[in-house]
């Protein structure tokens, strides 16, 4: 029915198979739009946060998928700055994956702040010392940049392309692509630097303060190289899933090693970073504002266990399946330890954000827990299925993997 | 634009000393605060940590494995010098005022974002969970000089600015451009019935609460983390003064 969208040479699932994927996905999306209506209409007390966990599962998810979104930057960097030319087997992929990670992003921030009409007083009045200032200046300006990498791939599916003025735009925007993705880094470079100098800047909780290097907090670098690794693992895990699910070859064996490659080498060099900074932060920085470095790790649910899963198991385990040419080349391997690489990220996502504010700070205090509610949920299930509803038609319609039409003729 | 100080005009540094030994745990503070300063009454459905509080007063326990005291502790805003939550804000909705030391919250500039409540270590701030609402009639007995904040704002101690905008009014009227002290007390330090709270400038040596504050039995909550609060405690006792000083995480 729909045959006259699909790029030429790609073969796809019928419509109705197509619409049956999209069905509870839709109904996931309905259901989290109900939750974030009631977030609007009738505050925020729709959530389980209070006035001592401020943060929650919301910012939690945004400093993951922006992470692990990374994989756009970071694959635009090395294709078009570094020539890596093996890596446009990908790149429109990782565009519209960075784009739906970020979009996601500023989607359920401004459910999650209690003013958002008042959003564009940061540009209005911005305070230049607060990391969430330059985290919200360069969110706004990578998101615009993603937008501008996507247009490319959307102007050139089968029915725009007849449009010979769209098709001119379209080889101008490729032309100047190189540009885009250059900001795209620098912007990147900074906002996930930013996210990690949320947490590093507390001076009032030792857990996360971390002692500076220049202006920043050493969590600055450890987000932009983490992010920076988990990124390319990121591309890696999901064109392996799309290729399941589609049952299709979209990207040849190579590709997906030399992601693979990359993240490992990043990967190894963010755990050796992490450790410093732990040794440092554990007998010098935490000492200083009166706190005994063990006494984080006292509380049962989060004993030491979760440092040794965050930066051993979750962190160097990959890096070194990632950084072996023979673990890389059986496939189970590689997408395990890509898996592996992101749920490390996401676990020190999860560190900074809750284990932060779990802690308690005043010596009559006490250590606090916080569960989402449905509607925090909810919300954050109805980003994972815009990203899912949005690929899906994505991967449908346009070429995201431009090698799959030569795979597929064999 | 910042605001530029007047040579003329004598720089304040306004901050409490509150007595441990002396206070109660009767609450009158909280009470006296949210009535001066319009904060909404609790809804039903709000918890401990949903309402809104000022300042709040909790009991801290003796940790001596022996001890069995408890301290009542008021907390307001510490109004640091060097504040954690001012650095964070994103759109300049927490500013130091120079002149008088005051950490103010500009609820009308505030994004909800909340950024300033994970970087406090004293939780003396609060977010309107629920819209604000007053009981029938209650709306009639809101102060004046107060302005009432919206939901999703964050709100927090200002000193009773009110109180303080009262008494320049008052000295200007006078014709002077210094305040009487006297006409410049929070509603918190009023109402405590045993006394517990002095209020004052710090930066006035002949001032009580600067002399309270010189003393041996002053300590600040958490003083390592550099904050410099310019609300400090008192005690005789050596295990309070140990007791608060340090952050309750270093003792797991």
């Amino acid at each position: 029915m729909d045959e006259p969208l699909i790029a030429r040479g790609l073969r796809r699932t019928t419509l109705p198979r197509f619409l049956l994927w999209l069905a509870p996905w839709a109904a996931l999306l309905a259901l989290g739009a109900w939750a974030i209506f009631l977030c609007f209409a009738e505050g925020l007390n729709q959530t389980n946060m209070d006035n001592r966990f401020a943060f929650g599962l919301w910012i939690y998810l945004d400093l993951t998928v922006i992470a692990l979104g990374a994989g756009a930057f970071f694959t635009g960097f090395l294709l078009y700055v570094l020539k890596r030319k093996e890596l446009r087997a990908v790149v429109n992929s990782a565009v519209v994956l960075g784009f739906l990670c970020y979009s996601g992003a500023i989607l359920i921030l401004m459910v999650d702040v209690g003013q958002p009409l008042r959003a564009w007083f940061t540009f209005w009045h911005p305070n230049v010392h607060s990391m969430l200032t330059e985290v919200t200046f360069c969110l706004t300006c990578y998101l615009l940049v993603l937008a501008i990498e996507y247009a490319p791939v959307v102007l050139r599916s089968r029915k725009l392309r007849d449009l010979l003025s769209l098709l001119v735009l379209e080889h101008q925007l490729h032309k100047v692509m190189a540009v885009f993705a250059a900001v795209g880094t620098f912007l990147s470079f900074f906002h996930q630097g930013s996210l990690g100098g949320l947490y590093g800047v507390m001076n009032g909780h030792p857990f996360s303060y971390r002692a500076s290097l220049g202006i920043w907090p050493s969590t600055f670098f450890l987000f932009i190289l983490s992010a920076a690794a988990a990124g390319p693992s990121f591309v890696l895990l999901t064109t392996w899933v799309v290729s399941k699910l589609s049952r299709k070859e979209l990207v040849k064996p190579e590709v997906l090693r030399f992601l693979g490659k990359v993240s490992g080498w990043l990967l190894l060099v963010y755990v050796g970073a992490k450790g410093v900074d732990s040794l440092v932060w554990l007998n010098a920085t935490s000492p200083r504002a009166g706190v005994s470095p063990a006494s984080f790790y006292a509380y049962p649910s989060f004993g030491t266990w979760i440092l040794f899963l965050e930066v051993v198991v979750l962190g160097l385990v990959p890096a070194l399946l990632l950084v072996s040419e023979r673990a890389r080349a059986r496939t189970g391997l590689l997408v395990l330890a890509s898996a592996l690489a992101c749920c490390g990220v996401a676990l020190n996502r999860f560190v900074q954000t809750i284990q932060t504010q779990a802690l308690p700070t005043l010596p009559f205090d006490a250590f606090l827990s916080y569960s989402p509610s449905w509607q925090e949920t909810a919300a954050f299930l109805f980003v994972v299925a815009y990203g899912v509803l949005v690929y899906s038609i994505s991967f449908r319609y346009l070429v995201l993997f431009p090698e799959e039409r030569e795979l597929a003729k064999g | 634009m910042e605001p530029t100080a007047n040579p003329r005009e004598r720089r304040h540094r306004y901050g409490m000393v509150i007595d441990l030994d002396r206070c109660t745990g009767c609450g009158a503070c909280t009470v006296a605060c949210s009535v001066e300063n319009n904060v909404p009454p609790p809804p039903e459905r709000s918890t401990e940590r949903t309402g809104v509080v000022w300042i709040r007063v909790s009991e801290a326990q003796d940790p001596r494995p022996a001890g069995a005291r408890s301290v009542f502790v008021p907390v307001p805003c510490q109004q640091c010098d060097d504040p954690p939550c001012e650095k964070v804000c994103p759109q300049r909705a927490v500013e130091l005022d120079p002149k008088t030391g005051i950490v103010a919250q500009v609820a009308v500039r505030c994004l909800g974002c909340r950024y300033c409540m994970a970087a406090c270590p004293y939780h003396a701030r609060s977010f309107n969970w629920f819209r604000p609402e007053w009981p029938d009639g209650t709306a009639a007995l809101l102060n004046p000089d107060v302005s009432v904040r919206q939901r999703g704002t964050v709100e927090k101690c200002s000193f009773c600015a009110g109180r303080l905008q009262a008494a320049k009014a008052k000295a200007a009227a006078a014709g002077s451009r210094e305040i009487d002290p006297a006409d410049y007390v929070p509603a918190c330090v009023e109402a405590c019935p045993s006394r517990a709270i002095v209020f004052g400038d710090l930066e006035d040596p002949s001032s009580e609460v600067a002399r309270l504050a010189r003393e041996s039995e002053s300590f600040r909550l958490l003083p390592a983390l550099g904050t410099r609060p310019k609300v400090l405690y008192r005690s005789v006792e050596p295990w309070v003064r140990a007791s608060l000083s340090q952050p309750e995480v270093s003792r797991g």
